[in-house]
């Protein structure tokens, strides 16, 4: 892990071909509590654990909406999380100002993806060390976006990122095909089991996560605790859950969809 | 009559009228956009919600009004991200005298009426010349018919000098349907000097309970 001789500056390359400081700002974003996005064809949904430095502190929020239509979960350096929130705010409304509509999510990202480009060929920047769901829905319809530190961004069926979000991962990509024709309880649901892997084991309670959903005649809201705690309620209630139904499904594709973001080690995974 | 070539400015008439209530607040503005002796729309709404307790109506050069409502807009939309709340009359109306005096030297040509509900649910309404000088009063009248409509509510509505002590409110004691009523016929009034004014009457009430629409015919001539 420690590639100490060509990781002093983000604008120095290693002999492989890497750069390290982009690298290391991935690894922040590991480090982040989890977060966990899905979409359908009309909706999509965000969902984040919440976790506080210590028992006296509030926990730091994870959720935020960047305008009516979209909205982001970051997990890492939540403080370049604030900023790029702002930013993503602002583009929403100077995109409404001038052409009267909301900016489509697409373009919104590739918008992000190049300020955070900006700060892996400056000698006196470095990289954003947060990663970003952006999810949101416009013309097109429902999308999900995972934006890196390196400036690159991919769209997603369902993702996750964070730590433990591994487990998270690999419960999405049983049931990820599925999606697209999913209700938004379904999708509510499958968020919160997702989140509920990457507890390892923790009682999943409405105080324990965030969740937020977008869709068709649905602004970009976070969902109540209240409502939360009584998804969570039934899930309890239906034995076992969808762990024991995905047993039988076809085995996943280990494709782009639902679980890109693989090991620290080769390939460098910006070049993916 | 435009006769220079820079003349960046053109007045489309109309005009606004807001009263203060105690729980509640009027704000209303005819329909009418018309540029010199002519009519360009029966139908053009001079007031913009920019709140749920905010509301203003502006009268003068609609290139003007249309930027300054988006503006503050705009800006009511990046407060609620920033504070998670909605924006108090009061504070909107700061705003509006900040933005409005931003351009001293190229005035926004618009003459506004802010109305909505103060922090402790009462009615209040501001009051603005064309760069940003305002003040919070009972009852207000702004644009082509405010010469014909002000001294009308001065009579019914004027409030003890604020020079008599005990401090007296500027709200109305009048109630809601009363207002209302006020404000149809005073504009019914205009409307038969004022050339600028007519067509229709939009009248929006804020009350504790939202924010209600209604609409008169006036004569249209």
């Amino acid at each position: 892990m420690f590639r100490n001789q060509y990781d002093t500056d983000v604008t120095t390359w290693s002999p492989a071909g890497r750069l390290f400081q982009v690298e290391y700002a991935m690894e922040a974003v590991k480090q982040g509590s989890a977060a966990v996005g899905l979409r359908s064809k009309t909706h999509a949904v965000l969902a984040a654990v919440n976790k506080a430095a210590s028992d006296l502190a509030s926990h730091q929020r994870k959720l935020f909406r960047a305008d009516q239509h979209v909205g982001v979960a970051i997990a890492g350096l939540t403080a370049d999380g604030r900023v790029l929130s702002r930013f993503l705010r602002n583009e929403c409304i100077n995109h409404s100002f001038v052409y009267e509509s909301p900016l489509p999510v697409a373009r919104l990202v590739v918008q992000l993806a190049d300020k955070a480009q900006v700060c892996t060929q400056r000698s006196w920047k470095r990289p954003y060390g947060v990663g970003l769901l952006v999810a949101g829905l416009d013309e097109t319809g429902a999308h999900l976006y995972y934006n890196c530190p390196s400036g690159n961004y991919f769209e997603y069926q369902a993702f996750a990122i964070g730590s433990r979000s591994q487990a998270a991962k690999t419960f999405l990509e049983r049931r990820f095909e599925a999606y697209d024709g999913y209700s938004r309880e379904e999708l509510i649901k499958d968020a919160l089991f997702a989140i509920k892997e990457t507890l390892q084991g923790e009682k999943l309670t409405s105080q324990l996560c965030t969740v937020a959903i977008v869709g068709e005649g649905e602004a970009f809201h976070i969902i109540d605790q209240q409502t939360i705690q009584d998804y969570i309620d039934a899930m309890e209630l239906s034995t076992g859950g969808p762990e024991e139904e995905a047993a039988a499904e076809a085995p996943p594709s280990a494709e782009a969809q639902g679980g890109g973001e693989g090991a620290s080690s080769e390939p460098a995974p910006m070049d993916i | 009559m435009a006769l220079r070539g820079d003349w960046m400015y053109e007045n489309n008439g109309g005009t606004c009228v807001a009263i203060a209530g105690i729980d509640y607040c009027v704000v209303a503005a005819d329909t009418r956009l018309s540029v010199g002796y002519n009519i360009l729309t029966r139908d053009h709404s001079k007031i913009c919600s920019l709140a749920d307790k905010c509301v203003l109506a502006s009268s003068g050069f609609q290139g003007d009004i249309r930027a300054l409502h988006k503006n503050l807009a705009a800006r009511h939309l990046l407060y609620q991200h920033q504070h998670n709340k909605q924006m108090s009359c009061p504070a909107m109306g700061q705003l509006l005298s900040n933005t409005l005096y931003y351009k001293r030297f190229f005035p926004y040509y618009a003459f506004n009426v802010l109305g909505g509900l103060d922090n402790e649910g009462k009615g209040c309404v501001y009051t603005y010349d064309a760069v940003g000088s305002y003040e919070r009063v009972g009852y207000s009248a702004q644009g082509s018919g405010s010469t014909l409509i002000m001294p009308v509510l001065d009579n019914q509505l004027k409030s003890p000098s604020p020079l008599l002590l005990p401090a007296r409110d500027a709200v109305t004691p009048l109630s809601e349907t009363e207002a209302v009523d006020l404000v149809k016929d005073v504009f019914a009034s205009a409307t038969e000097r004022d050339i600028y004014t007519g067509d229709k009457l939009e009248i929006v009430v804020i009350n504790a309970s939202g924010i209600k629409r209604e609409y008169l015919e006036l004569r249209k001539d």
